[in-house]
């Protein structure tokens, strides 16, 4: 009896010892170096695995940032972030103009009112391939909501008064997912500049105005007014459409005033920083005067 | 009476062929048609007219050198108001020729005579130059160039030709209208096809719930050597090409390949009836039957109408839109698109306009799928509805192919089935265009 017992732990604790010792020298043999500060830069990476950089995840990136000093980086990163990472690995932290995805479309229920009622699958890429909106024009928001599915940062949602996605400018990262998902183009993902808040042509119409103000009353029709205002030669008018460069545009917001369509739109605004009004993207005309002056006392 | 049907899956929608008896009426000649450019499956066409041009009936409208393509003719005589974009059914702008009429004068050289003419003159290459110079398509909706299916490729030879008199979409009675009415030019519109395509024999399918149209054209066809009347189970979707070759003949179109390939062409009826007035009266397709019909409709009704003429001008010539109208659908319940508004023109898939009362009008509420199995026992293509929606959904393309989606039919029949309205066919046509994106860019590489 007391042998069999004897027996049971020696052998047991021999063949552990047995074990233990080729798993040591298996791991010895097949020891991967890894840079320690890989994980201390996938620790300082946003870590939502939005894919936005085309890898597979926030890790693979941070692999990526550490083995190639070029490569320029997380297109979600803020700049704490890139502060972070510049000094685990010792680089200097580059310039990154901040972005925001916003909607080009005003239309929606308000401006575009119904003319049919969809009640087939809520996904914008079908309704895309059945019919226009709801409100009849070819070029605008189908307003199924695939952009919000999309967003791994919930910075997107619908409003369910208007009919539009509404951009939430202190979640949004401008990852790009929501312009990958919409099936006709309408998000953009453009420079945000927080203290004045920059200029947008919020309609996609290519139509001529006699057709497009049929179906939406804040269409841009073409007419050209803003081109002319513009003192930096920042908009260009192609098939009846308005787009202002964001590169060239310094927020003097007279093509706002212009435009007799109110198509012309003023970025949102982040909440986050203090003294900058509450703004909404559709209500045009209240927001429009607070960062004129803004951008009058600035310079 | 011994019947056919094809094997696997189907549904039966209640057919509902309201007031199919009454006599055909012609719809009075609007004074503005609006002719759309492109009315065809293939290349677009382009305008030849201009504003201010007088035109006849059957004046050539458009032209196209495509392959795949067909013609538009002038279904109304006047003076050419204006080319301009006009919404179509789905709201989206779509080129179209808008014709002011003054009168109802014909081309000389179309034969507006009531006699039947038999003997067919042309040979079989001046048959298909004729139907392509006629712009005829295929009348049951899909409006495929008839004489592309006429010049079968160089490795397949055609054995059969099988006329689709089957009309399984509920509501729809214009080609029972037809058979009844026109049985004998429908059949030498057949001696032509057969002709061109140089086939022995013919073979006409008819559903069971047409016992008129069965009787009249098997009494018909016993004049004409070759041609045969076959009655069929009601099924939908039986008028499916696939499905009506498996029903007449026994044989299976294999996946990803064209009805030539084991022997067949497949045409409409009403595509025959064309045919027979192209070749043999050299009219063009400038009318067509069109079924306006509807439960709470108080006279459903055939009418013979001019291309071009607005959807609202039928709905007058019924007395007007019902009040409790929910929902008009250009072609019949199953496969047929809503209208988004009544102003546009029939063209030549136009087979029907059904007015729905507003509580047949609407979708059902959507629940979970209970893994019933239903959608699989429906689909006629043996396919699995449930796992190609849910794939798609993903947007797991590439098991959407996997799963065959390229063979769905788009009949509607697993949406049709679910016992929880689920919308399937909704994602499965999401799933095809998508896949049909991938395969083509594909291709394009290799």
């Amino acid at each position: 009896m007391n042998e069999t017992v004897i027996f049971s732990v020696v052998l047991l604790a021999v063949l552990g010892l047995v074990l233990a010792l080729i798993l040591y020298l298996v791991a010895q043999k097949f020891k991967v170096e890894e840079d320690p500060r890989i994980d201390l830069v996938a620790e300082a990476l946003p870590g939502a695995n939005c894919g936005a950089c085309g890898k597979a995840g926030c890790r693979d990136m941070a692999e990526q940032i550490v083995k190639d000093p070029s490569y320029t980086g997380c297109p979600v990163c803020n700049a704490d972030n890139i502060a972070k990472i510049a000094e685990i690995l010792g680089r200097v932290p580059e310039e990154k103009e901040p972005c925001i995805a916003v909607v080009r479309c005003k239309g929606g229920k308000v401006n575009s009112p119904s003319k049919v009622q969809f009640e087939g699958l809520q996904s914008c890429s079908f309704a895309n391939s059945i019919f226009t909106t709801e409100g009849g024009c070819p070029f605008g928001c189908l307003g199924c909501g695939d952009c919000t599915k999309a967003c791994t940062f919930d910075a997107i949602h619908m409003n369910p008064e208007t009919g539009l996605p509404e951009v939430d400018p202190d979640k949004c990262t401008a990852c790009g997912a929501c312009t990958k998902a919409c099936p006709r183009g309408i998000i953009e993902i453009r420079k945000r500049r927080e203290a004045t808040g920059r200029v947008y042509v919020g309609c996609m119409n290519k139509q001529k105005g006699v057709y497009s103000t049929k179906v939406c009353k804040i269409s841009c029709i073409g007419c050209g007014k803003c081109v002319k205002v513009c003192p930096q030669n920042a908009i260009t008018l192609a098939n009846n459409l308005a787009y202002v460069n964001d590169d060239l545009c310094i927020s003097c917001q007279k093509c706002v005033e212009a435009c007799p369509t109110k198509a012309m739109t003023i970025m949102p605004l982040s909440k986050k920083l203090p003294e900058t009004p509450k703004a909404e993207p559709a209500s045009v005309p209240a927001t429009a005067t607070e960062p004129m002056q803004k951008a009058e006392t600035l310079a | 009476m011994n019947m056919k049907t094809f094997n696997i899956g189907g549904v039966h929608p209640d057919d509902s062929k309201l007031n199919a008896d009454a006599p055909m009426q012609e719809l009075p000649i609007p004074k503005q048609v609006c002719v759309m450019v492109s009315q065809h499956l293939g290349a677009p066409s382009q305008p030849i007219v201009k504003k201010g041009d007088k035109v006849k009936v059957g004046t050539v409208l458009t032209s196209n050198d495509a392959f795949l393509s067909a013609v538009v003719h002038s279904p109304v005589s006047g003076t050419v108001n204006k080319i301009a974009d006009v919404v179509d059914a789905s709201l989206y702008p779509k080129p179209a020729i808008f014709i002011d009429v003054e009168g109802d004068e014909w081309e000389e050289s179309i034969d507006r005579s009531p006699e039947i003419k038999r003997e067919i003159n042309l040979d079989g290459p001046a048959i298909i130059q004729k139907i392509k110079e006629m712009g005829i398509v295929g009348m049951g909706g899909a409006c495929f160039p008839t004489h592309v299916k006429l010049m079968p490729p160089k490795d397949a030879k055609a054995e059969y030709l099988l006329l689709n008199g089957v009309e399984c979409e509920p509501y729809l009675t214009c080609d029972y209208r037809l058979m009844l009415d026109h049985a004998e030019e429908i059949m030498i519109g057949a001696q032509i096809l057969m002709k061109a395509l140089n086939v022995p024999q013919a073979i006409v399918g008819i559903e069971a719930n047409k016992p008129k149209a069965i009787a009249h054209m098997s009494e018909m066809a016993k004049k004409f050597p070759g041609i045969s009347v076959q009655a069929l189970k009601m099924k939908y979707p039986q008028g499916a090409e696939k499905q009506l070759i498996k029903a007449l003949t026994g044989r299976a179109v294999p996946s990803g390949k064209l009805p030539i390939n084991v022997g067949c062409v497949v045409d409409n009826v009403a595509t025959c009836y064309a045919v027979y007035q192209a070749v043999q009266k050299n009219m063009p397709l400038v009318q067509r039957i069109v079924t306006v019909t509807g439960p709470s409709v108080p006279q459903p009704t055939n009418f013979l109408a001019r291309l071009g003429t607005p959807v609202s001008a039928f709905l007058e010539a019924i007395g007007g839109v019902p009040e409790d109208t929910g929902k008009v659908i250009s072609g019949g319940p199953m496969m047929g698109k809503a209208l988004a508004n009544t102003e546009v023109s029939s063209v030549k898939g136009m087979s029907g306009i059904l007015v729905l009362p507003e509580k047949q009008a609407h979708r059902n509420t959507v629940y979970p799928c209970i893994r019933c199995g239903k959608c699989v026992e429906a689909c006629p293509m043996g396919l699995e509805p449930y796992l190609i929606a849910s794939t798609s959904l993903a947007k797991a393309f590439d098991l959407t192919e996997k799963a065959r989606v390229m063979d769905c039919i788009e009949c509607g029949c697993c949406h049709f089935t679910c016992p929880s309205n689920r919308p399937l066919l909704d994602a499965i046509k999401l799933g095809k265009s998508t896949v049909g994106k991938i395969i083509r860019a594909r291709n394009a590489k290799n």
